[in-house]
């Protein structure tokens, strides 16, 4: 397919069918993440870079038979891999002998959340959650070291004519997201605090916060949003997320534990899981959504800065 | 009572199903854009509402009839919206309807015969 558009929408169209499959799997708190990340935020990074490198795809003039080659190659080496692998579901197979049982049983006694997932990513497995927060926040570091642009600061009488020359075209669009977007962050919140007991999390509403403002600066322009939203308040909240995930295991290790052994955060063990889990899922939440914010307008504002450059030479 | 609750939450599930099968069925027969957009429209909105309605009226005392009042409530706030942003791009990208060609092309031919 040439269409670079039709491919983004294919792979947007991919995403949500893949979040309702996890659904099926029982896996909400992972279909959650596919459907506004995978459906939401990166079809539209993708919509950006298309709309500065162009729609189609350069034709090729030599035909890639020896990558179909090395592709089905692959393909079959895997499906091969496949068969010794242990029946879809199997009760002895060895990933759900190791950890899980202990996870699954004790899991209620030891840290007190109905919701296994929660207990597990920030808990059990809390390195392992700390080091993706640091991969999100390096992802945001990159963003702005590669794609940052110094610009002027631009007068308000500017903006405010982007802003009305906008109203005009977008009336009813914006209407129904002014009334969407509370909505929206009130969603988040709750997905957020609401994480211990249902499908949710810091992951999910960091992403769905940064759904709403991306939401927000698509309707009424970039430069509107950058007047409402500050940057360097944003950038600071990304490491800031972080900092709060390392000081808890800072914390937890002065009062003479683990890296991040919430047991001796509080008097009572349950309880300091509780509040070690409420902090951890608030950093995850600070840095996820600032890392998306961030990302989304620096690539938004390197468009922009294209666009205007293209009218001004034509 | 509940005969008549039920008789209606079955009646308007299946006037959703067949708003959905039949949405389904114009996107695929209809000639152009905007007429597909029309099926879509129809399926969205006032399919899935009276699916939700059909929900709404099995459980009428619980958690989930809220949850789905919400989630009525945003459909009919979100799918419109997204539909006419929908026609609005494809109008604004210069598509114009079926019928406005072919009335232009005849009037084309009927002023230079």
């Amino acid at each position: 397919m040439k269409d670079l558009f039709a491919v983004v929408m294919l792979s947007g169209i991919y995403g949500l069918l893949s979040a309702s499959f996890f659904v099926a799997l029982d896996a909400v708190d992972v279909a959650f993440t596919e459907a506004s990340v995978g459906a939401g935020i990166a079809t539209l990074l993708m919509l950006v870079t298309v709309t500065m490198t162009g729609r189609y795809e350069h034709t090729a003039h030599h035909k890639p038979i020896w990558a179909l080659v090395v592709v089905l190659v692959t393909g079959v080496l895997l499906i091969y891999g496949t068969l010794d692998m242990p029946y879809f579901g199997s009760a002895d197979a060895p990933g759900h002998l190791h950890v899980a049982p202990r996870y699954i049983n004790d899991s209620m006694q030891e840290i007190g959340v109905p919701n296994i997932v929660t207990s597990v990513l920030a808990s059990y497995r809390g390195y392992d959650t700390l080091g993706e927060v640091v991969v999100i926040f390096t992802a945001g570091v990159g963003v702005l070291a590669l794609l940052s642009v110094t610009r002027r600061p631009e007068e308000s009488a500017e903006i405010d004519a982007t802003n009305v020359s906008m109203h005009k075209k977008h009336l009813i669009l914006r209407i129904v997201t002014k009334m969407l977007i509370p909505f929206i962050l009130i969603f988040a919140l709750y997905v957020q605090f609401h994480g211990d007991y249902g499908p949710g999390g810091g992951f999910q509403a960091g992403v769905i916060f940064a759904a709403a403002i991306i939401l927000y600066s698509m309707l009424f322009g970039m430069s509107t949003a950058r007047r409402v939203i500050n940057q360097p308040l944003v950038q600071f909240l990304s490491a800031f997320g972080v900092l709060i995930y390392g000081s808890v295991g800072i914390v937890s290790m002065l009062n003479g534990g683990n890296f991040l052994d919430y047991n001796l955060l509080s008097d009572d063990p349950v309880a300091g899981q509780h509040l070690g889990i409420l902090l951890v899922e608030l950093g995850i939440g600070c840095t996820v959504t600032s890392v998306m914010v961030i990302i989304y307008f620096n690539f938004g504002g390197r468009t922009e800065d294209y666009m205007r450059n293209r009218t001004k030479d034509a | 009572m509940d005969s008549i609750i039920e008789i209606s939450s079955a009646l308007s599930l299946l006037i959703g199903s067949f708003l959905c099968l039949s949405g389904g069925v114009g996107v695929l027969r209809f000639p152009d854009f905007y007429t597909r957009m029309h099926a879509v429209g129809v399926t969205d909105t006032l399919g899935a509402g009276m699916i939700l309605v059909g929900l709404i009226l099995l459980r009428p005392e619980s958690l989930v009839l809220i949850k789905l009042i919400m989630i009525l409530l945003m459909t009919l706030f979100i799918n419109p919206t997204a539909s006419h942003a929908l026609a609005k791009a494809a109008l604004h990208s210069g598509l114009l309807p079926l019928l406005y060609q072919r009335d232009k092309q005849k009037g084309a031919e009927s002023s230079n015969p």
